[in-house]
């Protein structure tokens, strides 16, 4: 008798863990190639633990969805930026406005629980399968090589899983690629949005039809913790909140949720949140040094890991970026799971060709780019005295007391004198950072 | 900032669907006691979970957490075993 060899069961081509931005893309990617994918989600409808400040740079959506910006539930296009020191009494900006970020749409806000939905549904009608309300509790190990995933009493069989599990990936530590994070790479995000009507929204930033603004600030807004506040405009909200590195909050000894407040008090930003409802308080985890977290591996035979769970996010000091960097990674792992599932190899090596994928993309190229970023960030003078120093200038310049006036070089001088930031360390913090981001 | 009120007065706003047979945050006293690890769970935890009991042991409302891992990431070793609640159990963000 013959024993017909049979082919590895699975349930599923591929299974990805994680319905969040890299998650969604990559299961729509492979689904859209006629790969029968299972997306599980935690959460009792896809997208309903995902919390993001709120700034998307879309333009890599087009890949996946040609026509995103006018299709998808996203909120503003934003086109001005602003880059602003806070101390306690100054609010220092630079306000960046260009049509040319509209044109084409270079950066949207949005909610993750309306875009998620909407991400989901477009899995569900390229015929991905969704299983909501599902945690994936480990990996299915056979001969070195990750065959499914396990959820309570489920084994669910895949040729390739993808963990899209997000910042925590407990599926990566399963996997034993990745340890426990050093807290510098990490950060808390602490976050309130805000209702308010959308006229009352334009006119309080300057705005016209569906325009929106982006503030990143550094300063007082953290009470100098490393990190950073954000307000972003949403159609009829304002997302706002702050974001603090595990190890300088720690070492500060300062509350979360006080600092969050201390923020959304300050005498400059309260006017904008006036009357406002507030609608969500959430928070979230996030990395401040995702070029050093990415360092892991980022393949198993058998297992992919894309988005927020390998480390693709980059703090740039005036871009904060982590769809984008999902979105990329999930394009890149779904043209390397592609080419497995057609060539019906699994191994390290088929797996890899995510990694090379990566490299071809901005991905591999801007997270080389950044990889100083993160240690000029650590610089501390950042988080409160260039603020103050900043304040100081402008306040010698606006602030015609009756004392007879200097010319602009004394004023500076005299700022820098006050300042424990010395002339040189200023040219040096300046010289660094063009370099390092 | 006080329009918006206290943490959990904020925290009422948002939808959660406690796990009622099982907590899925565990500290031990003993492990924290040493570590002194109490104070700093109080202190980083936005939705303000942790909380020191008149005893001295840590009280752990796990019915709020907003399920970011920040404890976890900050944690001594050996003071908190932490993992998400089951599946479609706990908060569920509405603008995220």
């Amino acid at each position: 008798m013959v024993v017909e060899q049979e082919p590895t069961e699975v349930d599923f081509d591929a299974i990805v863990i994680g319905g969040g931005v890299a998650g969604t893309v990559c299961a729509y990617q492979l689904a859209k190639e006629s790969r029968s994918v299972l997306l599980i989600d935690r959460g009792a409808e896809v997208g309903s633990k995902n919390l993001s400040g709120g700034v998307f740079y879309c333009r890599v959506m087009e890949q996946a969805f040609p026509g995103f910006v006018e299709e998808a539930p996203v909120e503003r296009v934003i086109n001005r930026n602003c880059v602003s020191f806070l101390s306690p009494t100054s609010f220092v900006n630079i306000d960046y406005w260009d049509q040319r970020l509209s044109e084409p749409v270079n950066a949207v806000t949005v909610l993750r629980t309306k875009l998620d939905a909407w991400l989901c549904e477009q899995c569900e009608n390229a015929g991905v399968v969704v299983m909501p309300g599902v945690r994936v509790d480990s990996l299915i190990m056979e001969g070195g090589q990750v065959v499914g995933v396990r959820a309570g009493e489920d084994e669910l069989r895949a040729h390739v899983v993808v963990a899209a599990d997000g910042v925590n990936s407990f599926l990566a530590q399963d996997a034993g690629i990745r340890a426990k994070e050093p807290t510098k790479h990490l950060a808390v995000g602490v976050k309130s949005v805000v209702k308010l009507p959308r006229e009352v929204i334009e006119d309080r930033f300057n705005l016209t039809g569906n325009q929106g603004a982006a503030y990143a600030m550094v300063g007082d807004c953290t009470q100098s913790v490393a990190g950073g506040g954000f307000m972003y405009t949403n159609r009829d909200s304002i997302s706002i909140g702050v974001v603090l590195r595990l190890d300088d909050l720690e070492a500060k000894g300062l509350t979360s949720s006080e600092v969050h407040d201390h923020f959304l008090a300050h005498p400059a930003i309260a006017p904008f949140l006036k009357d406002g409802e507030l609608l969500e308080y959430g928070c979230h985890l996030t990395i401040e040094d995702g070029p050093a977290m990415v360092k892991h591996d980022l393949t198993r035979p058998g297992l992919v890991i894309i988005g927020d769970a390998a480390g693709f996010t980059l703090n740039t000091g005036l871009t904060i970026r982590g769809m984008d960097l999902a979105a990329a990674s999930a394009i890149a792992a779904a043209t390397a799971v592609i080419k497995a599932l057609d060539a019906n190899d699994f191994s390290q090596a088929a797996m890899d060709v995510y990694q090379q994928e990566l490299d071809k993309s901005f991905v591999g190229a801007d997270m080389k780019t950044y990889e100083r970023a993160p240690a000029f960030l650590e610089n501390s003078l950042m988080y409160e005295e260039l603020g103050l120093l900043m304040s100081d200038v402008f306040h010698g310049v606006f602030n015609l007391d009756l004392t007879p006036r200097k010319h602009l070089l004394a004023t500076a001088r005299m700022a820098f004198k006050k300042s424990p930031i010395k002339v040189k360390q200023m040219v040096g913090i300046g010289l660094a950072a063009v370099r390092a981001l | 900032m006080a329009e918006f009120g206290s943490i959990t007065e904020r925290l009422d706003r948002n939808h959660f669907e406690p796990d009622e047979e099982e907590s899925h945050i565990e500290v031990d006293q003993a492990a924290a006691k040493a570590t002194g690890a109490g104070p700093l769970l109080v202190r980083i935890c936005p939705a303000h979970v942790y909380s020191i009991q008149a005893h001295g042991s840590v009280g752990v409302t796990y019915q709020a957490c907003l399920e970011c891992g920040t404890c976890l990431a900050v944690a001594p070793p050996g003071t908190l075993r932490w993992h998400y609640p089951r599946g479609g159990l706990g908060v569920s963000y509405r603008e995220g």
